[in-house]
């Protein structure tokens, strides 16, 4: 993380300067080159949440017809809308989402300060070996882990519950966050620890008041990554809850709102649209800490 | 007795590890062997099996619809690695020039990486819709087809539609991370080969590819662990469907252990998972890794 930070640093004063030879560029050479195809890639990779909206608001009669122009509304509707939060348990998805989301991300990310640090900082013997395995850790795939952890959660009697998704969560989250703080701890000068060390200062003291103000950017990084991934999970929420009302978001849009070959596109649209809007919004906030995160997550 | 504590760092680094590591045992290591065991047992839900020994595998090696599952895994992943390197790598380049507006088309390449997979598959399920389809709206009224194209309802369409909304998904992630690696390269290096005569084409091929080799085998490492595992797009988009023909392994587990209550079969299909996964990234990583040493790069 340590060249990760000073890369988008660097990168930042870098920018400015390697224009140095774009000049040669002409202008005409530049909107072929770089702005149509960039034009048309921000097109094929938006479009999909525009027909998301467009649908949310049509009414039925005007997206079932091939006639007129399928890209705009003649008369929107909120129909839709209505009918996804009076007549579903949309409203109560979206809170168990929340819910499991928040709790799931605030253990996850206390277990992993705790971890990394003991990793990173106190060296205990082994802390080696024990990075690496949180790194394989991170390399389970949830696809391949769900039948097994099926038949745990059933045996610790949790199935059904949402302590099962608050307690399953943390597997691919802590060794997420744990590897992403791992890299933040490192970038913090030894010479701070070992002056409070001098000074009287215990263990538990350092980790809260240098190590973790020090570390406040990572910890958003993480936070807000392990955020997104929970509320996006699918697989384990499909497989370990089966009543309508502790249903996550994703999973209640995908299997409730489909009843037989009767496609309710319009409340499928505005379900799918309203469940992405929170963590686009909380992105949006976010960006650059989301974006180091991700990257760090990939590097070293 | 405490100070003692306080000045061990095995035993503060065993008391910081342990929450972590407990939920990290009993939710991952332990359902991992347990996995193998189940592989070997003819469990059902609510039943606990007994030992097999290879039978579920030999059931499965001649079980023609694992052998689709097996062939589509394949396909599914070779496919959309290859077109989700290609586009990010392009979209990086595209990114990493000169422009305005940077930091914002960054951000908003992003989204659909950062929304719930599930919900935007849905939002493809839509696009891909046989009589509705915008996509086949378009195609029509452009006079390039006559008939709206039936997406996902024959093998191969469907095969190409599900690989388009993997693509979809991933090459955000891919081009983020392939953008960062792209701006720790000096520019100085861009200075010093057109200086000497380079063209672009040069450029690109003997300064950018082989400082970028490093990153382009963890990204596509990580894509093709996450593509060849992949479960929610094909579980919403077709449901293994038409006639099992994009029935992905993980798919084709779940149907048979949750929703068939095999646990065993779900299980050793699952674990069969495994080998070609490793394979997988052993090419990708070692297959892209062997560069560094040329670059004078030495050992990690």
């Amino acid at each position: 993380m340590s060249s990760n930070t000073k890369t988008a640093n660097t990168a930042k004063a870098e920018s400015a300067e390697s224009s140095g030879m774009n000049f040669l560029e002409t202008a005409q050479r530049k909107v072929f080159a770089t702005y149509l195809p960039l034009g048309a890639f921000l097109f094929v990779l938006l479009f999909p949440f525009y027909w998301m909206g467009i649908t949310a608001f049509k009414p039925n009669n005007e997206l079932l017809s091939r006639d007129g122009n399928p890209f705009w509304i003649i008369s929107p509707t909120l129909a839709h809308v209505k009918k996804l939060l009076f007549e579903t348990a949309y409203p109560e998805w979206m809170w168990n989402t929340v819910l499991v989301s928040v709790t799931a991300t605030f253990f996850s990310l206390t277990a992993s300060v705790l971890a990394a640090y003991a990793i990173e900082r106190l060296r205990f013997s082994g802390a080696k070996q024990v990075g690496l395995a949180i790194f394989l850790a991170y390399l389970v795939p949830p696809s391949i882990l769900f039948i097994p952890l099926a038949s745990v959660v059933f045996q610790l009697g949790l199935f059904d519950t949402r302590l099962a998704l608050i307690l399953t969560y943390p597997t691919f989250l802590i060794p997420f966050c744990t590897w992403l703080l791992m890299g933040y701890f490192r970038t913090i000068p030894f010479e701070l620890e070992e002056c409070a060390l001098i000074d009287g200062a215990s263990r538990w003291q350092i980790l809260t008041k240098i190590v973790l103000p020090l570390a406040v950017p990572g910890l958003i990084s993480a936070g807000i990554f392990a955020f997104t991934l929970s509320w996006n999970e699918f697989i384990y929420a499909l497989t370990f809850v089966s009543s309508s009302e502790l249903k996550t978001l994703p999973v209640g849009v995908v299997t409730e709102l489909v009843e037989g070959d009767v496609y309710h596109w319009g409340s499928l649209m505005a379900g799918a649209l309203f469940g992405s809007l929170p963590v686009a919004f909380i992105y949006s906030f976010f960006v650059e800490h989301y974006v180091s995160g991700m990257t760090g997550s990939v590097k070293e | 007795m405490f100070d003692k504590l306080q000045n061990s760092r095995n035993a503060l680094g065993l008391i910081f590890m342990l929450p972590g590591a407990i939920l990290l045992v009993l939710f991952l290591t332990y359902p991992l062997g347990l996995g193998v065991w189940l592989g070997f047992t003819d469990a059902k839900v609510g039943r606990p099996g007994e030992w097999v020994g290879f039978e579920n595998y030999i059931f499965l090696a001649t079980d023609s619809v694992t052998q689709l599952a097996l062939f589509n895994t394949l396909f599914y992943t070779t496919v959309a690695s290859v077109l989700k390197f290609f586009l990010g790598l392009w979209l990086a380049l595209l990114l990493n020039r000169n422009l305005r507006f940077k930091s914002f088309f960054r951000a908003v390449i992003l989204l659909p990486y950062i929304v719930p997979t599930a919900l935007s598959a849905i939002a493809f399920w839509w696009l891909f819709d046989a009589q509705f389809s915008v996509i086949s709206w378009v195609l029509v009224k452009m006079g390039i087809i006559d008939t709206y194209i039936d997406f996902l309802g024959s093998p191969w369409n469907a095969r190409f539609s599900v690989i388009a909304a993997n693509v979809w998904r991933g090459v955000p992630f891919v081009a983020i991370t392939l953008l960062a690696g792209l701006q720790t390269i000096s520019p100085s290096y861009y200075e010093a080969s057109a200086i000497d005569g380079a063209t672009p084409w040069q450029q690109f091929r003997y300064v950018t590819l082989p400082l970028l080799t490093p990153i382009i085998a963890v990204v596509m490492t990580f894509s093709v662990l996450f593509t060849f595992t992949d479960f929610q797009l094909i579980y919403v988009i077709t449901r293994g469907g038409p006639l099992n023909a994009t029935h992905l392994m993980a798919t084709l587990s779940f149907q048979r252990a949750i929703s068939g209550g095999a646990l065993g079969e779900g299980a050793a299909i699952s674990i069969a998972m495994v080998p070609f996964l490793l394979a997988a990234i052993m090419f990708s990583y070692f297959g892209l890794q062997r560069r560094v040493w040329q670059q004078g790069g030495g050992d990690k």
